[in-house]
């Protein structure tokens, strides 16, 4: 089957990364994702606004070029793109009426009609099982102790979350079925200090200083996530850290997915830490 | 026939809106009304009079009163035009408060429209209506009490109390519930089995009280005034009537299992009573964990440590028919799991511990003698934070409702915590301390000022292990300050929940529960220990979290109400019954499978004509039947099709020849 994938803004420039490397283990695992043509911005932050429909424009009009292509599962690589996208579509599914209205005000783009369902990546890695996972391993990775860091989007609301919000297991399901050794890590939904980085990003660094402290205090040599805001900031912000903690020892940073081609034996990228 | 209509202000309630002069004017036009007027408050004293006099001064034959709802005052005016001679079911009530001022006020003139047709329907009705007379069935004196916690004990006393024999079904080996396991009770220090006990033993010497503990209610059938009930009586493997309570058998058990008294903190024996005070005090065989099995017998220790000769492992489940009246429920509550607050380490880290966890704890006669010790390590430990609301007036958990006892307990364990460990510190976080009743507020205020409690307003976000401390991250909403604080015990004051099996008792009783779970009351301010599946009361915290205070006088209440139904020979219902036509009923017996009270039978005649039978004292008039029935053939009296048909007509403004 043929699922639409949506890469959003951050997927094609700092997160080059984790496109690359998931997009990799997608081909490894053969699981068919189309980048979708002409996509938009997802809508950045998903608008809590019960009555300005316009802030809803831009991901449901994603959602119904996907629709219109002949897609049901629409999936992303990005916390942030899936959580408004997935939240978006609960929104207009919730409401007919609603609905109606934006399909009304985008007369360019064919009329969505609710029959697309967004998955992040890592439910659909998690739909594949872990057996799926342990069969296509080709490197040892068991030396390696993971912390396995989620952040809020993923998880919250509820209504989109992809696990428990106060006790998610899928990253370390998935860390667990590459043969690493994912470590208690009771940081693990901390906030990182999202978009505070961009003004006050000593913010950002005490934050991070304590979640990777945390990591360490529990054995992990490394971190891993998915969201690629997260990742900025567990990775860049550690000059900062260093600046306001002096002892502090940096702490490795991996999207998920580079791990993975690592295990796959399709990358060698934890050879050099 | 000579309809007289009565229209009611209500004060500004109707005639703020409506334009009652329209309304008495267009209701003096309908076909066989012979008399329209309005009262400023027709249920006042004058009021009634006034109807009153009216029937017999114009020879009213039936009556519409347009009002407020009939859930309010049918039985005021019922009454009313009874003393005068007028069959109460030749009275019909439009409700055009709550139905129409009430809800329209801000378009009068659609609103004294619409007044208008629920008048027309009522008169419609009531103008085929019949005059019914109660019906009485047989009304057994006896009442079933399920539950033998406090509220269970209380109901049954004051029932046995007033001359009614009692039934009291306990599932558990020992009547006491929640209330045995606790230490001290709030805001007086009572020590709690001491003020408990004396009920229970009460319960076991009173010779008004059928005592079944360890058992179950598996069954039941009829209705109000003529239950039939099966209780299974569990195995106990010991013969009560030998065992003398000495503890040889459990001294000579070699098997050790967590005790459900305490918690699981403590241990007890395969053959055990689950505290020192249990009533009645006989030994049970958990066959859970014996060493033994149905099929097998391989230890015999307890055999012979029994001097009495009470151990008899062949013991079979024992079925028991009894009959009641009325049934009190009194299942009382559990509470949220802790492994539901995961947030809060629930379940994961052993120093987390819940309110009941807590109380053994510091219960003289609980697994560590009252010190207060932490489970992981047996330490004391020196400081500790208190949760309260931890999965209550929280919509994520499913109970955004106020569990009503933590606020007083958790000041009640802070406070004991200080007396035990003088040098601990106690750290409480509280969305709001609601400290509703006698002395509570001053007892909060005493914890506060003079235990030196910390006392902070903000929720916690996360508890989580760090070496052999448990880390707290809570805020501080009056400073605004994030507080992480590391201690070596946290307990949770977790939501009440019902007990299990509540739920399942609700439904084999066809009584409603609400979206928790709770058992339902009929009203929540005048009918608060009453189901609405007539003859079931309720009692204590299985229908709504409550302390011990609230439980005894809702269970005292739910007494006078069984006792009161009591204070008759027979029992009379109201005749709104389903009628059978033998006229149009062709037996086709669709009405028997959708009746939800199965109070309708076929039958088949000698000469193989089929119709269906009604029993009166199961129908609850609930009209599914008659909804069914595509002849006809049966009506609900009171609620015929014909009545409901013009009353529709009238809605609609047709004549029903149309």
């Amino acid at each position: 089957m043929e699922i639409a994938y949506f890469p959003g803004c951050t997927l094609k420039t700092t997160a080059k990364k984790l496109e690359d490397s998931a997009l990799a283990v997608a081909d490894a695992l053969d699981i068919n994702l189309k980048e979708l043509p002409n996509w938009t911005c997802c809508g950045t932050v998903y608008s809590l606004a019960e009555d300005d429909l316009m802030r809803q424009v831009a991901p449901i009009r994603t959602l119904a070029r996907t629709e219109a292509l002949g897609y049901s599962t629409l999936t992303t690589l990005c916390s942030v793109c899936y959580n408004t996208l997935a939240q978006a579509n609960l929104f207009v599914k919730a409401d007919s009426i609603r609905l109606e209205k934006i399909n009304n005000f985008m007369d360019e783009e064919p009329d969505y009609k609710g029959n697309v369902e967004v998955k992040h990546f890592l439910t659909i890695l998690q739909e594949l099982g872990t057996e799926k996972l342990k069969s296509a391993v080709k490197k040892d990775l068991s030396g390696l102790k993971v912390a396995c860091y989620y952040g809020c989007l993923l998880l919250r609301p509820q209504s989109v979350g992809i696990d428990d919000c106060e006790q998610p297991y899928i990253l370390e399901n998935i860390m667990q079925a590459l043969g690493t050794k994912p470590v208690f890590f009771p940081y693990q939904v901390e906030c990182c200090g999202s978009y505070h980085t961009a003004v006050k990003p000593e913010i950002v660094a005490r934050r991070v200083y304590r979640i990777l402290e945390n990591a360490r205090e529990n054995g992990a040599n490394l971190v891993v996530t998915s969201c690629p805001l997260c990742y900025f900031n567990l990775k860049n912000r550690q000059k900062e850290i260093k600046k306001l903690y002096p002892g502090f020892k940096p702490m490795p940073i991996f999207y998920f997915t580079e791990i993975m081609t690592d295990a796959f034996g399709l990358t060698k990228t934890l050879e050099n830490i | 026939m000579r309809i007289g209509v009565f229209i009611c202000h209500c004060g500004k309630n109707i005639a703020g809106v409506l334009d009652i002069k329209r309304l008495v004017e267009e209701a003096a036009k309908l076909k066989d009304v012979a008399y329209a007027t309005d009262y400023v408050y027709l249920c006042s004293e004058p009021g009634q009079k006034e109807i009153q006099q009216k029937i017999k001064e114009l020879e009213l034959t039936h009556v519409v009163i347009a009002a407020c709802s009939p859930k309010m005052h049918a039985t005021t005016f019922a009454r009313a035009v009874e003393e005068v001679g007028l069959n109460p079911y030749l009275l019909e009530i439009a409700n055009i408060r709550e139905q129409c001022s009430w809800v329209h006020h801000d378009a009068p003139e659609e609103a004294t429209e619409k007044a208008l047709e629920i008048i027309r329907a009522a008169v419609a009705k009531v103008s085929l209506a019949k005059p019914l007379a109660p019906i009485t069935v047989p009304l057994t004196r006896k009442v079933l009490v399920i539950g033998g916690g406090i509220a269970g004990i209380q109901a049954a006393l004051d029932i046995a109390n007033g001359g009614f024999e009692v039934y009291l079904v306990e599932r558990s080996p020992s009547l006491g519930g929640h209330m045995a396991q606790l230490s001290e009770t709030f805001p007086t220090l009572d020590c709690s089995s001491c003020i408990l006990t004396p009920r229970m033993v009460e319960v076991a010497r009173h010779p008004n009280i059928h005592l079944f503990t360890y058992a179950e209610v598996k069954n039941v059938e009829g209705i109000v005034g003529q239950y039939k009930v099966t209780i299974e009586q569990k195995p106990r493997y010991v013969d009560p009537d030998k065992c003398t309570g000495c503890g040889d058998c459990a001294e000579a058990c070699p098997v050790i299992v967590p005790n459900e008294f305490d918690q699981g903190l403590g241990a007890r024996k395969a053959v055990y009573v689950p505290f020192p005070q249990a009533v009645p005090l006989v030994y049970t065989i958990d066959l859970e964990h014996c060493l033994n099995t149905k099929r097998l017998i391989v230890c015999e220790q307890c055999y012979h440590a029994c001097g009495p000769k009470a151990i008899n492992y062949l013991m079979e489940p024992k079925e028991i028919e009894i009959e009641v009246g009325a049934i009190v429920l009194a299942t009382g509550y559990d509470l949220l799991p802790l492994e539901a607050l995961k947030e809060y380490g629930g379940g994961i880290y052993p120093d987390v511990l819940s309110g009941l966890e807590f109380e053994r704890l510091l219960s003289a006669s609980g697994p560590t003698g009252g010190i207060v010790r932490r489970p992981s390590d047996g330490k004391i430990p020196k400081r500790v934070v208190f949760i309260q609301c931890a999965g209550s007036r929280d919509p994520e958990h499913g109970c955004p409702y106020c569990s009503k006892i933590c606020c007083m307990y958790t000041a009640k364990h802070a406070l004991l915590y200080k007396h035990a460990v003088p040098d601990g510190e106690a750290y409480v976080f509280y969305i709001d301390v609601r400290a509703a009743g006698k002395r509570y507020e001053e007892f909060v205020q005493r914890v506060m000022e003079e235990e030196r409690i910390v006392y902070l307003r903000g929720k916690v976000s996360k508890v989580f292990q760090r070496k052999d401390k448990l880390v707290v991250w809570g805020v501080d909403t009056l400073s605004g300050m994030a507080v992480e604080i590391e201690a070596d015990m946290v307990v949770l004051a977790t939501a009440i929940v019902p007990s299990k099996n509540t739920a399942d008792l609700a439904k084999l009783l066809k009584a409603p529960i609400d979206e928790f779970g709770f058992l339902n009351e009929v009203h929540p301010k005048l009918r608060p220990v009453e189901s609405s599946a007539m003859g079931i009361y309720l009692a204590g915290a299985a229908q709504a979290p409550k302390d011990i205070p609230d439980t005894v006088s809702q269970a005292s209440a739910a007494a006078s109400k069984v006792l009161g139904l009591f204070s008759q020979e027979e029992l009379s219902l109201e005749p709104i019954k389903a009628e059978v036509n033998l006229e149009n009923c062709d037996g086709c017996a669709y009405c028997v499978d959708v009746c939800p009270f199965d109070a309708i039978t076929l039958v088949v005649e000698e000469d193989g004509h089929k119709h269906v039978e009604v029993k009166k004292a199961l129908c609850q008039g609930c009209g599914c039947c008659m909804a069914t029935c595509p002849k006809e053939g049966i009506n609900v009296a009171g609620f015929t099709l014909n009545q409901l048909k013009a009353q529709i007509h009238a809605l609609l403004k047709e004549d029903e020849d149309d």
